[in-house]
């Protein structure tokens, strides 16, 4: 079989907030077409990744090679451009916005996204509540509209930051739905998770992160054979 | 004579279109000013000073070019928007991540910096600027006398504001402001160019600025103070409607104007500091501001 194509490669990245240094030397690839986990504890640097590939952190130095193009010196907006769309762990739902405008606020970028119908076939509750205010969503559906309103952009690569965060297991379990369904219509995904059983379900890769780097890759069809070593990585 | 509370009805409804006009004014630089904190997170003290420039400009216009009324009210606020943008791109897009205190310290200055070279160039006594003869004139309601020039401002001023509410509450590009204003950083990693969003932003509340000028010049003359006298007044505006809130700005830079109108006729010792009055009552009971949402 041919080495997959290489989407997202993250080579030697080193970011800091302010006075602290929390990526060390961050180093992975996403193959295309792949759900790819950062696994790690709390405070490991798993979310600072994410918002540095989106260019997102205040100081960021190393590689970020997106599709072939370095995106390491781009603002936000050009990243967001490439193709890449970015489901931040807070949510980022707006208040001040309806459950519709807040729908279709992220621009189209390129051709080929979901459309808009499709995107409600797959979370129908959202058009039910379209009228309401944005914020007046339980937390699952919130969780559902920052994953919809970045499907009808045009987006190839998807980073979900702790989508499982919080919600009840029937809700953790249709995300899960959710994300192998957007696999196999071809969107490449990004997955930060701390809960391993969850990741198991969905993803094709592991990367372990521990102080701000990647100690170890693991396959998916070898996470069972590396149980005992993950467990003593997440310290569970 | 007709009288109301023992007031007579000319009197009374003559205070209250005035306060009408006043709070014509204090809608439109108020929701310049809150969109502006909205977004910016700046407070922009130098709003007093562009609004004195779009009366100059409109002046400049006439005097030195000979264009008229309907031409200055396009033309000054295009170029003091331009104004302001260069303004923002230059200094103000420098002090976003700082404390507010620097964007007041730097508008406050700039405020000072244009007045005193307004004030140097033409001194402070004013100069007239003739209501356009397609406005002079006024109508005898029976009740009370309305000049049409009057009755012009309230009207311009009301449709600027509706419009502009429902640019911000009803469209696309509203959506994006509301974002904006609260998540920038999420709005620009969606693929929104925030930076080019906040420099027109800001034109837009500096043109705003610049059409109530303009608009103000027939009516007061033009003066390199007429700004500073108004800004206090307007800021207080600002925070009884709530800091950032666009229909709070609006409905209250009216309902303050009509507030002020009517202290006049019946207590005019206290019309000047009723709006203070106000403030200090509404910032006791509801700190946020009447239309302000808990931050």
């Amino acid at each position: 079989m041919a080495e997959p194509e290489i989407l997202l490669s993250v080579k030697d990245l080193h970011a800091h907030y302010g006075e602290s240094h929390v990526l060390h030397g961050m180093t992975f690839d996403v193959p295309k077409g792949e759900v790819v986990t950062l696994l790690g504890r709390n405070g490991v640097g798993k979310t600072t990744t994410m918002r540095s590939i989106m260019g997102i952190v205040g100081k960021r130095k190393g590689s970020i090679r997106y599709g072939g193009t370095e995106t390491i010196a781009l603002p936000s907006n050009k990243i967001a451009r490439l193709g890449l769309a970015y489901c931040p762990e807070e949510r980022g739902i707006f208040s001040s916005l309806s459950v519709r405008e807040n729908m279709v606020l992220p621009p189209v970028i390129k051709p080929g996204g979901m459309p808009l119908d499709e995107v409600y076939q797959l979370f129908p509750r959202l058009l039910e509540r379209a009228n309401s205010q944005g914020t007046k969503l339980s937390g699952g559906e919130q969780q559902m509209l920052a994953i919809a309103r970045i499907l009808r952009t045009g987006a190839e690569m998807l980073l979900l930051d702790e989508p499982t965060e919080g919600l009840a297991p029937v809700i953790v379990q249709h995300i899960g739905d959710i994300i192998r369904e957007l696999r196999k219509r071809g969107f490449t995904i990004l997955l930060v998770e701390q809960n391993f059983h969850f990741a198991a379900t969905v993803a094709d890769r592991h990367y372990v992160v521990e102080h701000g780097h990647v100690i170890d890759m693991i396959p998916n069809e070898h996470l069972a054979a590396n149980m005992d070593k993950l467990k003593t990585y997440l310290g569970v | 004579m007709m009288t109301i509370f023992g007031i007579p009805a000319q009197a009374l409804f003559g205070q209250l279109l005035l306060g009408l006009i006043n709070g014509a004014f204090y809608a439109m630089l108020s929701l310049g000013l809150a969109l502006i904190f909205g977004l910016l997170n700046i407070i922009n003290f130098s709003h007093g000073a562009l609004y004195m420039m779009g009366a100059f400009v409109a002046w400049l216009l006439l005097t030195v070019l000979g264009a008229g009324y309907w031409t200055a009210l396009v033309v000054a606020p295009l170029l003091v928007a331009v104004f302001g943008m260069i303004i923002e791109r230059t200094m103000l897009c420098r002090l976003y991540k700082l404390d507010h205190l620097y964007g007041l310290l730097l508008t406050f200055g700039l405020a000072l910096v244009i007045e005193g070279v307004f004030r140097q160039l033409y001194g402070i006594s004013g100069m007239p600027y003739a209501v356009p003869k397609e406005l002079a004139g006024g109508w005898n309601l029976g009740f009370m006398y309305l000049p049409i020039y009057r009755a012009w401002v309230v009207m311009a001023s009301m449709v600027l504001c509706l419009g502009s509410w429902l640019l911000i509450e009803k469209t696309k590009l509203g959506a994006y402001l509301r974002a904006a204003t609260e998540n920038a950083t999420l709005v620009q990693a969606f693929g929104i160019n925030v930076p080019v969003m906040i420099t027109l932003t800001y034109g837009f509340g500096v043109a705003l600025a610049a059409i109530a000028g303009v608009l103000a010049a027939p009516i007061y003359s033009v003066n390199p103070l007429m700004g500073s006298n108004l800004i206090i007044v307007v800021f207080a505006v600002v925070v009884i409607g709530g800091m950032g809130s666009i229909l709070g700005a609006i409905v209250t830079g009216f309902l303050l104007g009509l507030v002020e109108g009517l202290t006049k006729v019946f207590y005019p010792e206290a019309a000047s500091t009723v709006i203070f009055v106000v403030m200090a009552i509404v910032l006791l009971i509801k700190p946020a501001g009447l239309f302000g949402k808990r931050s």
